[in-house]
């Protein structure tokens, strides 16, 4: 069990350290939602499967479909400008 | 600010936090060891008492049911917030996105994603619906649920296309159901006052420990959290959808 719980741990400080040095904001997101699916693991892990069902949908599901939907608009602007621009 | 300067002010802001962090650490309780009464004591009597095998929800939705109360809140406010915020302006007029290429076809939702979304829309509903039922069984329970029921309206649209979404998701329904999960909430709460006991008391029939109809005014908040917050999730995609598939462009006031 101990293994176990290492190996997650590791994987956790792996995961996070990579959303950290994901630079292109799209391609973060979609890292996000992989570290909140191993920070789901982890709470599974640790014996807390209330708290791992809630981690996966808000941190894997909820919070990178807003982001990619926000860049989605963002990124709509920002091609209407230069056009208008030009 | 140079880059040089910068980095020195990180690298002194970096050793004091990582000293305080370590200094902290040093004070925790030591690996698997759980210090306090509380935990020990619930796991002891809250099966017997509440007759609801998950101890974590009967912490939740009764012994601390006015503290879940408030964070159900915070997404109703969160939702209307975003509502309001991303609202239609007096003016503003819908048109679909330009096409920023118009000669070149972009390729459309493939069979297999099509096939993949609607064989997966029955289970992902049934089990969400499944999770805010058990909620005071297993683990889960109205917020989990709720989040897996809203997915089902996004698998809609991943699936098919957004305009397929806009006629399964009736916005005067959805409301309704939104907001009579939030007042749900509180109704149950009011049924303790009503009973001469306190607020959010659990004073309806226990029955047996297991048994899906159990653990009292448990489950009805699981019901009313778990519509509160598919509502609220669903009109929380649909406005980001709604910004970014259709575009609002302010109009010709006349």
């Amino acid at each position: 069990m101990i293994v176990l719980e290492v190996v997650v741990f590791l994987l956790v400080a792996a995961g996070g350290t990579a959303v950290v040095l994901t630079r292109d904001p799209l391609n973060q997101a979609i890292v996000a939602s992989f570290y909140g699916l191993i920070l789901g693991i982890m709470f599974l892990v640790f014996q807390a499967p209330d708290v791992a069902l809630s981690q996966i949908t808000v941190g894997a599901v909820a919070l990178p479909l807003m982001i990619v939907l926000a860049l989605a608009k963002v990124r709509a602007l920002a091609g209407g400008r230069k056009e208008d621009g030009e | 600010m140079t880059p040089s300067l910068r980095r020195r002010v990180f690298l002194a802001a970096a050793v004091v936090a990582g000293g305080l962090l370590l200094w902290g650490l040093t004070g925790l309780p030591d690996y698997g060891v759980y210090q306090g009464p509380y935990g020990d004591v619930l796991n002891a009597v809250a099966v017997g008492e509440r007759k609801a095998t998950n101890v974590v929800a009967a912490v939740t939705f009764d012994y601390r049911g006015v503290d879940t109360m408030g964070e159900e809140y915070i997404l109703f406010a969160a939702v209307v917030g975003v509502a309001i915020v991303l609202r239609a302006q007096r003016g503003e007029t819908e048109q679909p996105p330009d096409e920023d290429a118009a000669d070149r076809r972009a390729p459309g939702t493939s069979n297999a994603v099509r096939v993949l979304g609607l064989a997966l829309l029955g289970p992902v509903v049934l089990f969400g619906i499944y999770v805010v039922a058990h909620g005071h069984l297993s683990p889960g329970g109205g917020f989990q649920g709720g989040v897996l029921l809203a997915t089902g309206a996004l698998l809609v649209y991943l699936s098919g296309e957004y305009v397929t979404l806009r006629r399964v998701r009736p916005v005067a329904l959805i409301d309704l159901a939104e907001s009579s999960g939030a007042a749900g909430y509180v109704a149950i709460g009011l049924l303790g006052l009503a009973a001469g006991g306190t607020f959010l008391e659990n004073v309806l029939p226990l029955g047996q420990p297991g048994a899906l109809l159990s653990a009292g005014t448990m489950p009805l908040i699981n019901l009313a959290v778990g519509l509160e917050v598919a509502a609220g999730f669903v009109l929380l995609i649909s406005e980001f959808l709604e910004q970014t598939l259709v575009v609002r462009r302010p109009g010709e006031v006349t």
